[in-house]
């Protein structure tokens, strides 16, 4: 299941849908937006998302989760928009049949997601707002 | 051809737009649509070797042949998740 949405995820029920009698190990991540960066106080965060590629995009991260490690299931859900501290942004579930897949497969995920999926992030401080990875920190060019 | 080319995040707040329009002609390449868009747009592009072109929401390189039609954005550098 790939999902991109406003709405606070779930991240019981994205995990459901990777269980399965088969797997014997659910790897569940999930990204919690972060209350300081650097030392400064983070107020709140706001997702920007270029919806038609990222959804795309997340689709061909979770089928090639399914040829690299065979019988597994993926799940991805990313929130846009804006999201309080404390809040889940991101869940990446894998089911596979062992645990060690489950773990490999969900890094993987992660990993490629902050690569180069199209989602960007912005922190809100009390004295201003920072596109992370633009303004200093995180800048990566592939 | 007219392009539309879409702008996302910082990109989207400097040009206080989500997309910006250029005249070229057809099957101009990636690289010569971004120096047009640096004429036009100056400031815009501050960061160019950091910006990433998407065409039809694909990854391109700059010597792709942009075409009447193709869905084009710029994607400054991306942070899914969380970091």
């Amino acid at each position: 299941m790939i999902l991109l949405t406003r709405n606070p995820l779930d991240d019981i029920a994205i995990t459901a849908t990777v269980r399965d009698p088969r797997n014997g190990g659910v790897v569940t991540f999930l990204g919690v937006t972060r209350n300081q960066t650097d030392g400064r106080k983070v107020l709140h965060l706001e997702y920007e998302a270029y919806p038609d590629m990222a959804e795309k995009m997340l689709e061909q991260i979770a089928l090639e989760v399914k040829s690299k490690w065979a019988m597994s299931e993926c799940s991805i859900a990313h929130r846009f928009g804006r999201v309080e501290i404390g809040e889940v942004s991101l869940v990446v579930a894998v089911g596979s049949p062992h645990r060690a897949e489950a773990f490999a497969a969900c890094a993987f995920v992660v990993d490629r997601i902050k690569e180069n999926v199209p989602i960007w992030k912005k922190e809100f401080f009390a004295d201003g707002e920072t596109w992370v990875g633009m303004e200093g920190r995180h800048a990566k060019a592939t | 051809m007219r392009l539309h080319i879409k702008l996302f995040a910082i990109l989207r707040q400097r040009a206080s737009a989500p997309e910006v329009t250029l005249e070229l002609p057809e099957g101009t390449t990636v690289a010569a649509m971004l120096a047009q868009l640096q004429t036009q747009h100056p400031g815009l592009l501050t960061d160019a070797p950091s910006i990433m072109v998407a065409v039809n929401m694909e990854y391109v390189g700059h010597d792709h042949a942009v075409r009447n039609g193709d869905e084009i954005a710029l994607i400054p550098p991306v942070s899914g998740g969380d970091l």
